[in-house]
């Protein structure tokens, strides 16, 4: 016998413990995505009950289902459109009253749904009792209790989601808010004037249209326009003259009305089900945040938990880094040895390999960040984070919940873009995404000391610092400037919830942090493959080249002039000659890697880019070392390296580098031009990959690698002809 | 007199909310701040921006300068 399909929708209130019920129900078993063509995170989880194969989508957290953020709509169109066979709506036992809000409008729609009173031990600690049965007969919904984070109360809510499914019961039609007499008339009037105006996009019950037809909702007025029929405009016309009266009459807008009314109606229910069973209250939460949001100690121990954090990602993730890096390079080295030399081997080993590598690499930071994040966020402290720092994101015109995706841009931006999903609107979210690459990465930093290094001398440290304080200036000039233009709009409004402090469940955190490093692996796998592979065949291709000199045979004759010269010397001077003789060879040898990536199609590139570059005062190797840089910054290094002649596996402390970097005609001026570039230039691939995804569109993605790029060549074009005007050098 | 005048401490009833119609006004109802609800200051931020109330049993954040939309009547209480 197959399986029956039954999809169920989970509502509720942001911090009413929606996501620990989805946990519990569904496991490991679930599926992160987007809604489609918004940024909201659709979470879906699959189980299967006595003969029934249960999908659960687990809808975004809402205070109500008005039409206001994309949240409320993504949560409401699938309910209407989707049609699932019930919803399921969490409510914080502790909080009953906003929470019942959401609950009275999902009782309007024409849906089967069972209401989860979640957390009622903890609303005995507060000294209220819910009377569930009560609920459940004034409203006429079945009601279960639920522990959430101690897993109770699952299999009851099983059994009720599904015998609630199977009942073929008739919707109840009763006990719907009662809105008052003069709007109760109008819904009325408004009912019977739609109910036989077929041309007019009515999907939807008849007295759900009217009261949103009332309360001015933008998506149903939309979908009546957009029948584009006489009696579209005919019901329009009339809803505005109702809504005109009712104005004129509660001198109020008709909606505010409702909203009290509804209020109302939950106050009523309140005093019936809440029973007051002690005066005793023990806010553990509230004494916590004595501490933790103290006027005095507050920023110090937020200080201290980002600076704990950061600790953690990067020490304790070094390790598995090290790791990773020497599976990687064993990895290449195996499959080298394997394989027949050629052009397939190197595609492999330095293209395939050796690109995914350098991304895999970031997978224990990613790890250990997002374990972190979880925790800040399962336990409430993110709420506080953002109280605590919403002053100073106002200035950029940002939301607080802004700054730890921003902090966490200076460890990788990757990470902190996907940590951006803990943002409500969406316009911060691209506003975030968009300056979070000014946040310089780790990845940046050897860039950083290579070059501050060579021509900074003791000064290096203070050269370094003003790049990073670059970048945040750039940060809010920036964020200032999108916010009045392409982002304008009001600063999302701060009416945010200070949830109660919970103890998180291991097992909630573990599936959070596994969620998002998934996404990480999954998604970025395709792009950065694809990426690495077309750098290397740039930098590889053509195969053959013509060299200038013949360098086979002239290495051939060295090693033969010395072979018989050292074959008659003598002790100390035998060495000197061996050692001499390999100088020269590997001298050419680079000399040989310079041409040959000087002929590459990078190479070209490289040079065809050189008058783009020429005023920032760098030359073609400076481009091709930037072009190359595109997968990851840190690459720039080794282009470097190979670029002026010292060989590939050069690092940024490598003297040898140091001194052909002197030589080579940069100056102090350039290579700070040059480091100010390779700070805002185009993010690496696996940015760029991660903005596409999480804003879900190349439109987003292809601009902040237009716009970095232009601001990069300015601020570098400022710095270096404004520097040599000023005599600098 | 409106909520961003009140120190900590202070209970306040809210009389009505005003600002522009739009979603924040929408928004602030829907969260609770109505005719006649009760709130509490429970603190300002380090950085005296944003407060942080408490009403109907929940506590909830608002920036200071949207706290002046909501009008509010009989204050008592306080640290003062």
């Amino acid at each position: 016998m197959p399986a029956k399909s039954l999809t169920i929708a989970l509502a509720g209130n942001p911090n009413a413990g929606k996501s620990t019920i989805f946990n519990n129900l569904t496991g490991t078993r679930q599926k992160v995505g987007n809604w489609p063509g918004v940024t909201v995170e659709k979470k879906e989880g699959h189980l299967t009950a006595n003969g029934y194969h249960l999908t659960i989508v687990d809808l975004p957290g809402t205070y109500s289902l008005t039409a206001y953020s994309i949240e409320e709509i993504v949560a409401r169109n699938f309910i209407l459109d989707e049609k699932p066979d019930v919803v399921v709506d969490v409510i914080d036992a502790s909080n009953l009253e906003r929470n019942l809000y959401l609950a009275t409008q999902l009782r309007e729609l024409d849906t089967k749904v069972i209401f989860v009173l979640n957390m009622a031990d903890l609303a005995e600690h507060r000294g209220v009792k819910v009377d569930g049965n009560k609920l459940s007969e004034l409203l006429d919904v079945p009601v279960v209790f639920t522990v959430g984070n101690r897993n109770k109360g699952t299999q009851d809510l099983l059994k009720t989601i599904i015998s609630v499914a199977e009942s073929d019961i008739e919707l109840p039609r009763i006990r719907r808010v009662y809105y008052g007499k003069d709007i109760e008339k109008a819904i009325g009037e408004v009912s019977e004037f739609i109910k036989d105006k077929r041309g007019a996009n009515l999907a939807y019950n008849i007295r759900w249209i009217a009261v949103k037809l009332l309360e001015k909702d933008r998506i149903v007025q939309e979908q009546i326009r957009s029948a584009a029929t006489p009696e579209a405009d005919a019901i329009l016309n009339e809803v505005k003259q109702k809504r005109q009266r009712l104005r004129d009459f509660f001198d109020e807008e008709p909606e505010i009305v409702m909203t009290d009314h509804r209020y109302g109606f939950i106050a009523g229910i309140v005093k019936e089900v809440l029973k007051t069973v002690s005066r005793k209250r023990v806010d553990v939460s509230r004494q916590i945040d004595q501490v933790l949001t103290n006027r005095l100690l507050g920023l110090p121990i937020f200080v201290f938990f980002i600076w704990a954090m950061f600790q953690l990602t990067f020490s304790l993730g070094a390790y598995p880094m090290n790791w990773i890096d020497a599976g990687v390079g064993w990895l290449g080295q195996a499959v080298g040895g394997v394989m027949p030399e050629g052009i397939l081997q190197d595609l492999i080993v330095d293209g395939v390999i050796a690109g995914v590598g350098s991304v895999i690499i970031f997978l224990p930071n990613i790890l250990v960040l997002f374990f972190c994040i979880a925790l800040f966020e399962d336990t409430g402290y993110m709420a506080r984070a953002a109280f605590l720092m919403d002053k100073v994101m106002h200035l950029i015109g940002l939301h607080g919940k802004s700054f730890i995706p921003l902090l966490m841009g200076f460890g990788c931006n990757v990470p902190a873009i996907m940590a951006t999903r803990t943002l409500e609107s969406e316009k911060d979210r691209i506003l975030t995404i968009l300056i979070n690459p000014l946040m310089s990465c780790s990845a940046r930093l050897p860039v950083y000391i290579l070059l501050a290094g060579t021509f900074f001398g003791a000064r290096a440290g203070n050269a370094i610092f003003s790049i990073y304080a670059l970048g945040i200036v750039l940060a809010i000039l920036i964020g200032r400037l999108f916010r009045s233009t392409i982002l304008r709009g009001n600063v999302a409004p701060f009416v945010m919830e200070l949830p109660p402090y919970r103890l998180p469940m291991l097992r909630g955190l573990f599936i959070h942090m596994w969620d998002r490093s998934k996404l990480f692996l999954r998604k970025m796998g395709g792009v950065i493959l694809i990426g690495s592979v077309v750098v290397w065949s740039l930098s590889a291709f053509p195969r053959e080249v013509q060299f200038s000199r013949d360098y086979e045979n002239e290495m051939a004759t060295i090693s033969d002039q010395y072979g018989t010269l050292i074959a008659t010397a003598q002790g100390d001077r035998r060495e000197e000659l061996v050692k001499e003789r390999d100088k020269t060879i590997s001298a050419l040898e680079a000399q040989r890697a310079v041409e040959k990536v000087e002929r590459s199609y990078m190479g070209h590139i490289g040079k065809a880019f050189a008058h783009v570059f020429a005023p920032i005062g760098m030359d073609w190797r400076g481009s091709v070392a930037v072009l190359s840089g595109f997968v990851a910054k840190e690459i720039v290094v080794s282009t470097m390296g190979v670029l002026y002649a010292v060989g590939s596996d050069m690092d940024e402390k490598s003297e040898a580098l140091k001194l052909a970097l002197k030589r080579s005609g940069i100056t102090p001026l350039s290579a700070y031009a040059m480091m100010a570039f390779v700070l805002i230039y185009v993010p690496c691939l696996a940015t760029v990959a991660v903005i596409r995804r999480e804003t879900n569109s190349w439109k987003w993605a292809l601009f902040s690698v237009t716009y970095s790029t232009t601001l990069a060549w300015l601020v570098a074009f400022i710095i270096y002809q404004g520097g040599k005007m000023i005599g600098l050098s | 007199m409106n909520l961003s005048e009140l120190k900590q401490g202070h209970t306040a009833t809210v009389v009505r909310v005003g600002g522009d119609d739009g979603p924040f006004r929408r928004r602030l109802l829907e969260m609770g701040f109505l005719c006649g609800t009760e709130i509490y200051v429970e603190k300002y931020a380090p950085l005296k921006d944003p407060i942080e109330l408490i009403l109907k049993g929940y506590h909830v954040s608002l920036r200071v300068n949207e706290a002046t939309c909501v009008q509010v009547e009989n204050v008592r209480g306080g640290v003062e």
